[in-house]
């Protein structure tokens, strides 16, 4: 199939606006005659679903969660951002395109690219209309932080909790739409496959996780907005009911899929300590502005940190990249992090963590400067750790934390399958090969207050005169038995291993495999290893319980089953594309010393991955070449 | 360390539920109270029994779906803090833990240690918002607002909704999570013109839920993950003075 | 009526009967003078508030005051006891004050007490026969004195006292703060206020039977 982007014409500042202009809308009293299923609570999710329900349309909103605020937008530390121009010192929606298609290694559309940035002004101006407590100066105007990567103050925040507060934002925005009755909500409720009439997306089959009951859902268009799945490596800074298994099963009714392999690994995060451990806890990024990153110049040392003297250590970031030093960008300072544990300088008892050093600023400024500019992250390292960090240095190791991948999208935010829409961090639309801090919550926010609002209104223009699917349509009884079935077949299997067994060992195998760095042997040896588990999996796994009750291991084996089968196509992914962008890092292509070599002769494309029907064949790649008109792919250079 | 753990079994809403003994042998002082319970769950699952279901998410403390009662005390034994930041190293070799669900009137228990906390949802539906389409935002800028009252915004909004107040609260009561709602968006200029209308609609949702009275005790402050101040209760009085004080003639 | 609601009676009727142990207190105080001039002084003041149709009206509203409080307080404790959960295991108490969640029996102890205290003065002195003092009014005085010769009462008095206190202490905090005062401050202002008028008032109601038993 050709995929078609669907790119407005015209210059790049008037792409957006000639398409509102001649985008077709729906009549008000129209509008209550469509129903449109949301599935997902983030910030994408129930900001599409109350925006659409402000207009008029019939919306069933639904969540995995026992609440709507529970989404894991609602971690987000940092900050989003916004070409407000309000410190005055040279931002524009224009620099703000720049440093995002910049940051994401040119391989994002520069029409999304330059949308987001053009739609963040209006999202801040409706944050605190919302009354998002962002910060503020002491005038009363609201406040700026500088984040990783750029050179300009946009970042808005509400302390460390911004992803909470918008959230909350949009939450409350869909409740008061609950209350007015144009949404219904479904909490607990868990979607087990896209239903396609005629090849457009017309409803959803659920569980109901309380009950166990299967339910059917017919609309007139689908949004998915679940987030992203780089909780398949299993350790990673997600909740742990994140999944892929929505867009995964729209992937398999038709769905193409782009650039699964493309996950931000963040490199503050708290180290492994056991095997029992669930979950990788981050540790804000701001940390490395005031920290210093080392490790041991003696393999295996044994020595506690502050007996290691000065001449002993290794500061690696400030060794290899003396321009930015601690302040390297996410994917490089991982990478780096992840070659000193490889080379068998980790520190920890499981030898997979580096130092982050506050010795030096204490030093310097004082224990209370410290204490004022990161005390809650201090106390939050105790309570998890029991060590006190200003004492003796942090603990830190990668973790996964963002996919930049997800399903393909053009312009309107539809998948390849028509009335199928993927917002947020589900599609993989504006980030590129690696996304900018602060820019996730931004893309999520705009999808679904101001860009799927419109586009989607273009689409259900169309479906107005159209006859009904009702879920008496036998499509809607083939998915749901189907759905059923596949339950049905993984609790027969009544084996002796747990759930979790099998998503740890397949989060190893792709955090070796196709992590921070990937070979093509390493990716080949994976997918065949990932066969040989899926196959254990099918034979051996245990899921106590029954179909019609709550029942939380089956909830999970049916994450963990599409899990396998992602896996092996992120493998595909990082296997077909010979160059290291981005996140995406293959040890065959890097420079002599040791940096990214992309290749924008051969892929200047994007991968959009196509089912071919069954899970035993190669997934097929078709390609989106990408081209720039406004801005030439240039190196990206942090030394 | 070794640990003897009771803890509440319910099969769904309408049964009545038990506490059950378990033994557990390998527990690392440095996993969390979740990661305990994950590796009892291993244990059961491998044992063919039936796992223990609890609510928890994103276990970095701020989701709000995790909570339970350890030992009689909402969260366990730390002050302010979320049972998923919990670690083992806070218990002794040897302790029997008891584990019950929050519950109350208004949560009902779904399952073992799941909680129904909907009606924290129809509170806020029923007036914790600012009534703005998308779209009809003005300038950020054009509504300035002093640090302190943004700051203090901040700290009635930083509620997590997980329920910790509920189950503390002798009386069940919800009005540490009702009054931080009603709080910041008093407090925040943009909101004003609903500020009667809230505070009576959240009330009475909050009381149609069956939730008790609030006495004042405080001990919902002691155990609020975020430390939500119980002025904000005594603020959330306030207004529903003011607003029936200055109420217009229907 | 709400929960609000119910809480803002709790709190007026309670606060009322705070400002009425105040006025009831500094009256009393004249039991601490010379046996002669506490005779002559207390039993006026006693006919002045019996014979004033103003202080008749304002009595009317303390019973009902306190019959309301005490109403609203079972209505209240009941709808908790009903809302609240219960715990195989409960250690809930670490995080309050043991009086702030033991208002209801504190409350019913000082019901108790206060059905003995109006026999004992109040219904005498309505209905029962007391004697004349040298200038004309009933010697409630003599009453009084008489009654706390016993010292079983002395000591219910004392005990009383102490719950009143308790009572008080977090009933002023906790009735403010109901009616509507957040500002941290003067929340802190009233919390202080609090302690020293509950010590103080009860203190002194106690020392009266007191003073009595072992002066005469």
């Amino acid at each position: 199939m050709k995929l078609d982007a669907k790119i407005p014409k015209g210059p790049l500042e008037e792409k957006w606006s000639n398409y509102k202009k001649t985008a077709r809308i729906v009549n008000p009293a129209n509008r209550k005659k469509l129903n449109v299923i949301v599935v997902g609570t983030g910030l994408a999710g129930s900001s599409l679903a109350a925006s659409l329900g402000e207009l008029g349309y019939n919306i069933k909103s639904f969540c995995f969660q026992d609440s709507p605020r529970r989404a894991h937008s609602v971690a987000a530390q940092g900050g989003v951002n916004a070409a407000k121009n309000y410190k005055n010192d040279g931002d524009s929606v224009y620099r703000m395109f720049v440093d995002t298609l910049k940051g994401g290694d040119f391989r994002a559309r520069e029409a999304n690219v330059y949308r987001m940035a053009e739609c963040s002004l209006n999202l801040i101006d409706q944050a605190v209309a919302q009354g998002v407590p962002f910060g503020r100066e002491y005038g009363g105007y609201l406040n700026n932080r500088s984040f990783g990567g750029v050179q300009v103050s946009r970042t808005f925040y509400a302390r460390g909790q911004t992803g909470q507060q918008l959230l909350l934002g949009a939450y409350q925005a869909l409740m008061r739409q609950e209350n007015k009755k144009t949404v219904t909500m479904y909490s607990s409720h868990e979607i087990l496959d896209i239903v396609i009439v005629d090849n457009q997306a017309k409803g959803v089959i659920a569980r109901n996780l309380e009950t166990g009951k299967i339910e059917k859902h017919a609309a007139d268009a689908v949004v998915l907005a679940t987030g992203g799945f780089g909780k398949i490596y299993y350790l990673s800074t997600l909740a742990m009911g994140c999944n892929g298994s929505a867009i995964w099963r729209a992937h398999k009714k038709g769905a193409y899929f782009a650039s699964p392999s493309w996950t931000q690994i963040h490199p503050t995060s708290l180290p492994q300590s056991g095997d029992y451990q669930s979950k990788l806890t981050l540790m804000s990024e701001s940390l490395r502005n005031d920290g210093r990153i080392w490790v041991p110049l003696k393999e295996n040392e044994t020595r506690e940190a502050n007996n290691i003297p000065e001449e002993e250590r290794d500061y690696y970031l400030e060794r290899r990249y003396p321009a930015f030093g601690n302040l390297a960008p996410r994917d490089i300072s991982s990478r780096a992090a992840k070659e000193r544990i490889d080379a068998g300088f980790g520190v920890g008892p499981l030898k997979n963590a580096v130092y982050l050093d506050f010795s030096k600023s204490i030093k310097e400024q004082g224990k209370d400067k410290i204490a004022e500019k990161y005390g809650n992250l201090f106390t939050m390292y105790e309570k998890i750790t029991g060590i006190n960090a200003y004492k003796e240095p942090m603990k830190i190791s990668p973790a996964a934390h963002f996919s930049m991948g997800g399903l393909w999208v053009d312009y309107e935010l539809m998948t390849t399958i028509p009335g199928l829409f993927a917002i947020g961090e589900a599609n993989f639309a504006d980030h590129g090969a690696n996304r900018l801090g602060a820019n996730s919550l931004l893309q999520a926010c705009v999808d679904g207050y101001f860009i799927a609002p419109y586009t989607i209104a273009n689409y259900l223009a169309g479906e107005l005169t159209k006859e009904k699917t009702t879920t008496d349509h036998p499509a809607f009884e083939q998915a749901a038995s189907q759905a059923e079935q596949k339950l049905v077949s993984l609790l027969a299997i009544k084996g002796n291993k747990t759930v979790d067994y099998f998503h740890k060992k397949l989060g190893k195998l792709l955090y070796d495999n196709c992590g921070l760095a990937r070979n093509k042997a390493g990716l080949e040896y994976a997918i065949e290893e990932i066969k040989h588990l899926s196959e254990e999996f099918y034979t051996d796994v245990c899921i106590p319980g029954d179909l019609n009750s709550m029942n939380s291991e089956l909830e999970k084996a049916g994450r963990v089953a599409d899990y396998l089968e992602i896996a092996i196509l992120m493998c595909y992914d990082a296997l077909t594309r010979e160059e290291s962008c981005g996140a995406h890092f293959r040890e065959e292509y890097q420079t002599p010393d040791g940096e990214a070599q992309r290749n924008d002769e051969l892929y200047q494309f994007i991968s959009a991955w196509e089912f071919p029907g069954n899970t035993k064949e190669e997934p097929i790649l078709n390609k989106e070449e990408l081209s720039f008109e406004y801005l030439q792919p240039t190196i990206r250079s942090y030394k | 360390m070794k640990l003897q753990l009771k803890i509440w079994r319910q099969v769904d809403r309408n049964s009545a539920g038990k506490l059950e003994s378990y033994q557990l042998d390998n527990v690392n002082h440095h996993m969390s109270f979740l990661e305990m319970l994950d590796t009892l769950n291993e244990q059961l699952i491998t044992n063919k029994e039936r796992p223990v279901e609890f609510d928890h998410d994103c276990r970095e403390g701020i989701c709000g779906q995790c909570g339970v009662m350890i030992n009689g005390i909402a969260h366990g034994p730390l002050k302010n803090t979320t049972t998923c930041q919990l670690h083992m190293r806070e218990f002794k070799d040897g302790e029997t833990i008891l584990i019950e669900p929050f519950h109350g009137a208004g949560f009902p228990v779904k399952k073992d240690l799941k909680v129904d906390r909907s009606a924290f949802d129809r509170i806020i539906s029923s007036g914790g918002f600012v009534s703005v389409n998308t779209g009809q935002a003005p300038e950020a800028n054009s509504l300035p607002v002093s640090h302190e009252t943004a700051e203090q915004a901040f700290d009635s909004a930083a509620c997590i909704g997980c329920g910790a107040c509920v189950a503390t609260c002798k009386n069940g009561s919800a009005a540490l999570f009702t009054s931080a709602k009603i709080t910041q968006l008093a407090l925040l200029p943009q909101s004003e013109k609903e500020r009667k209308t809230r505070v009576i609609d959240m009330v009475n949702q909050m009381d149609k839920e069956g939730f008790g009275h609030c006495s004042n005790t405080e001990a919902c402050e002691v155990e609020c993950p975020q430390g939500i101040s119980v002025l904000n209760i005594a603020r959330m009085n306030y207004e529903y003075n003011r607003a029936n004080f200055f109420k217009h003639k229907k | 009526m709400n929960t609000l609601a119910r809480k803002i009676l709790m709190a007026a009727t309670g606060l009322f009967l705070c400002f009425f142990l105040l006025i009831h207190f500094l009256g009393n105080t004249q039991l601490f003078l010379e046996p002669e001039h506490a005779q002559k002084g207390f039993n006026a003041y006693s006919k002045f508030l019996s014979n004033n149709f103003l202080i008749k009206g304002v009595s009317y509203l303390l019973y009902l005051s306190i019959i309301a409080h005490a109403i609203y307080g079972i209505i209240i404790t009941n709808k908790n006891n009903k809302a609240k959960g219960s715990y195989k295991s409960d250690h809930r108490g670490r995080a309050s004050k043991w009086y702030s969640r033991s208002m209801g029996v504190l409350g019913t102890l000082i019901l108790i007490f206060l059905v003995i205290h109006f026999q004992n003065f109040w219904y005498q002195y309505k209905f029962g026969e007391v004697g004349l003092d040298p200038y004309g009014n009933k010697d409630l005085y003599g009453v009084v004195v008489a009654s706390f010769q016993n010292s079983w009462l002395v000591v219910l008095y004392v005990i009383s006292m102490i719950a009143l206190a308790y009572h008080l202490i977090h009933g002023i905090q906790s009735g403010i703060r109901t009616l509507g005062l957040f500002h941290p401050k003067f929340v802190r202002w009233v919390n202080v206020f609090a302690v020293i008028y509950s010590i103080v008032i009860c203190t002194g109601f106690a020392l009266m039977p007191i003073y009595i038993y072992f002066t005469t």
